[in-house]
């Protein structure tokens, strides 16, 4: 099946999947249901394996013939052995981690290849709501109040850059996508694309 | 006494069993003889085993289930020594997760077992006599060797599937390192790569409460005719408490008083839960052999895959193509969490296409014999993806 052809709307999962080289073996942190694993199955023919802490999501994915771990991103990784998969992805996750930087490092040990999706926190919706309203921001790609979020750890775009350059992680490819799923303009300045930018894949590989 | 503590009446005479199983049976001589780990050979030896279902076609659709330590073959059929439903009835039959109209299922009395497969309470063809204690040690490993060649006898090249929780688990396991291209998927539940120290001296416990039995006579009771009925039901007794939980025993029995409003104030069983413990110790008795017990306790105790494997457990698996799912219990601590994890990490560092999954329960350690609907979801889910991908 080809990319173009499948169900998902979630446009940053093709994306994550257009990054992904068919026949690699990957390792999804925090899969979640198991999505993205099985587009990347049905598309890509990836040997995929998976880590997910909530229970629910482990059945579902096993269900579906993924083989997922139950598990936590931030303590599980030291148990992969090194160059032990091609990719490593971390899928709107990050931002859920407790050791962000641990889990980033682990990711380009493990893999030849990291992926990181998250929301950017200095989109410019999110800054208005906190500089017009006073208030943590509640928007449609992070829909949870201040005091019930699994979210601990939010950055922005530059944050993220800055992060991949203190574990010496060199950028292959970044796309930022706007509120409706567009591709931000990819010549676009470092501050546009983090003002513009709702959510950021990056596709990293050591330094 | 309380009424529950009564002797169970038994159907089928347990000692006969041993010899004459009312399962199926296989027999072995010289050419098919066994080596054992601990270097003996069985020359005539015989394996008792029930299956359920058919095989189809293309022999690909077998499910061979390892029992526990206390097990038999009558996984999923009425024992004929308790007239009680199988052991597993909750997971094997028509349309449960392990589904017997897909499946052809399999189940074997283990090595130094005392229903059908030959163990001390069998009777050495060199003698005429019960071995009892001139019966070699065994391992899981021996344990294995013998179902495999239950499994070469019914024309069966690759199982679709071997599961088992607790030692049905490390035989599991043990199937997958010693056979791999034989085994397609692997079910291991609450069990454990190796035996930790406080097992061990859990069995230990047990295994010098049958000693300590004047009518064990130093294993030659069925020759002498008593048995250690009250050695091995105490072994039982405190066996039976590492299989469940204090929230389990809490909700079951609290400190609730046994048919009387008010202590006696003597060692009467006055609390429930002490009739309960009283009754799993006299009714396990009756349908278990004194001797197959320390057996098999020294064989659970002796497993220890990595130490086959230079103390890597990761090498056991090696290159395996096997499926695995592995799944363990929040109250477990028999088996805990921390076990199934560390097989887990090692199926990881060996590229083993491996799920797991921690089940919430507060069933303890017995939990994987009983209801848990999770645990059937994640076992349903694990084989029919499987079935999938073996086209059957």
């Amino acid at each position: 099946m080809a990319l173009a052809d499948t169900q998902t709307n979630r446009i940053d999962l093709r994306l994550v999947a257009e990054m992904v080289t068919p026949g690699s073996r990957v390792l999804d942190v925090g899969c979640g249901d198991g999505e993205l694993l099985s587009l990347l199955a049905e598309t890509r023919g990836v040997d995929g394996r998976g880590i997910e802490l909530s229970r629910e999501g482990v059945a579902g994915c096993v269900a579906r013939g993924l083989s997922v771990i139950q598990g936590d991103a931030d303590t599980d990784l030291a148990d992969y052995p090194d160059d032990s998969f091609d990719y490593v992805i971390l899928s709107q996750t990050i931002q859920a981690t407790r050791n962000p930087r641990l889990v980033l490092e682990h990711m380009l040990r493990i893999g030849r290849r990291a992926i990181v999706s998250f929301p950017n926190f200095g989109h410019w919706r999110m800054r208005t709501q906190v500089f017009f309203l006073g208030r943590m921001p509640v928007t449609d790609s992070l829909p949870y109040a201040w005091w019930d979020t699994p979210n601990i750890h939010f950055c922005t775009i530059r944050d993220f850059v800055a992060l991949c350059d203190t574990v010496g992680a060199e950028k292959e490819r970044a796309v930022a996508l706007d509120v409706a799923g567009g591709r931000v303009g990819v010549s676009a300045p470092w501050w546009f694309w983090n003002l513009f930018g709702a959510q950021a894949v990056f596709l990293l590989k050591r330094g | 006494m309380p009424n529950r503590t009564q002797v169970p009446e038994l159907l089928a005479d347990p000692l006969a069993e041993a010899n004459q199983p009312s399962s199926l049976l296989a027999r072995f001589g010289p050419d098919k003889a066994l080596q054992l780990d601990s270097g003996a050979t069985l020359e005539h030896w015989q394996i008792a085993y029930q299956t359920y279902g058919s095989l189809n076609a293309s022999r690909s659709n077998a499910v061979l289930v390892c029992h526990a330590l206390t097990g038999d073959q009558y996984v999923a059929s009425r024992n004929p020594v308790t007239g009680k439903g199988g052991w597993w009835t909750a997971m094997i039959g028509p349309g449960k997760p392990v589904d017997t109209d897909r499946f052809f299922v399999i189940c074997a009395n283990v090595l130094g077992g005392c229903m059908g497969t030959t163990g001390p309470a069998s009777t050495d063809p060199a003698t005429g006599k019960p071995w009892g204690l001139s019966f070699p040690m065994v391992t899981i490993r021996d344990m294995v060797r013998a179902q495999a060649h239950l499994i070469d006898s019914l024309g069966i090249d690759s199982l679709f599937c071997v599961a088992g929780g607790s030692m049905g688990g490390m035989q599991v396991l043990q199937w997958a390192a010693t056979y791999p291209t034989r085994v397609f998927s692997a079910l291991p539940l609450a069990t454990a790569a190796k035996h930790s120290a406080q097992n061990i001296a859990f069995h230990e416990v047990g295994r010098q409460a049958v000693m300590a039995d004047p009518d064990w006579r130093q294993g030659r009771y069925l020759d002498e005719g008593t048995r250690p009925s009250k050695g091995l039901s105490v072994a039982r007794m405190g066996a039976h408490i590492t299989y469940l939980s204090e929230p389990a025993l809490h909700r079951k029995f609290g400190r609730k008083l046994q048919e009387r409003s008010a202590p006696t104030f003597t060692f009467d069983a006055d609390f429930q839960v002490e009739s309960y413990l009283r009754y799993q110790g006299i009714s396990f008795v009756e349908r278990f052999d004194a001797n197959s017990y320390l057996y098999v306790t020294r064989a659970m105790d002796y497993f220890d895959l990595a130490a086959d494997h230079d103390g890597v457990l990761a090498k056991a698996f090696a290159g395996t193509r096997t499926r695995f799912c592995v799944a363990s219990f929040t109250s477990d601590w028999l088996f805990p969490t921390t076990d199934s994890r560390a097989i887990v990490h090692a199926l990881n560092a060996a590229g083993a296409s491996v799920s797991f999954v921690e089940l919430e329960s507060d069933k303890g350690h017995d939990a994987f014999l009983l209801e848990e609907p999770n645990l059937f979801a994640t076992t349903r889910g694990f084989i029919g993806a499987a079935a999938r991908a073996r086209g059957i």
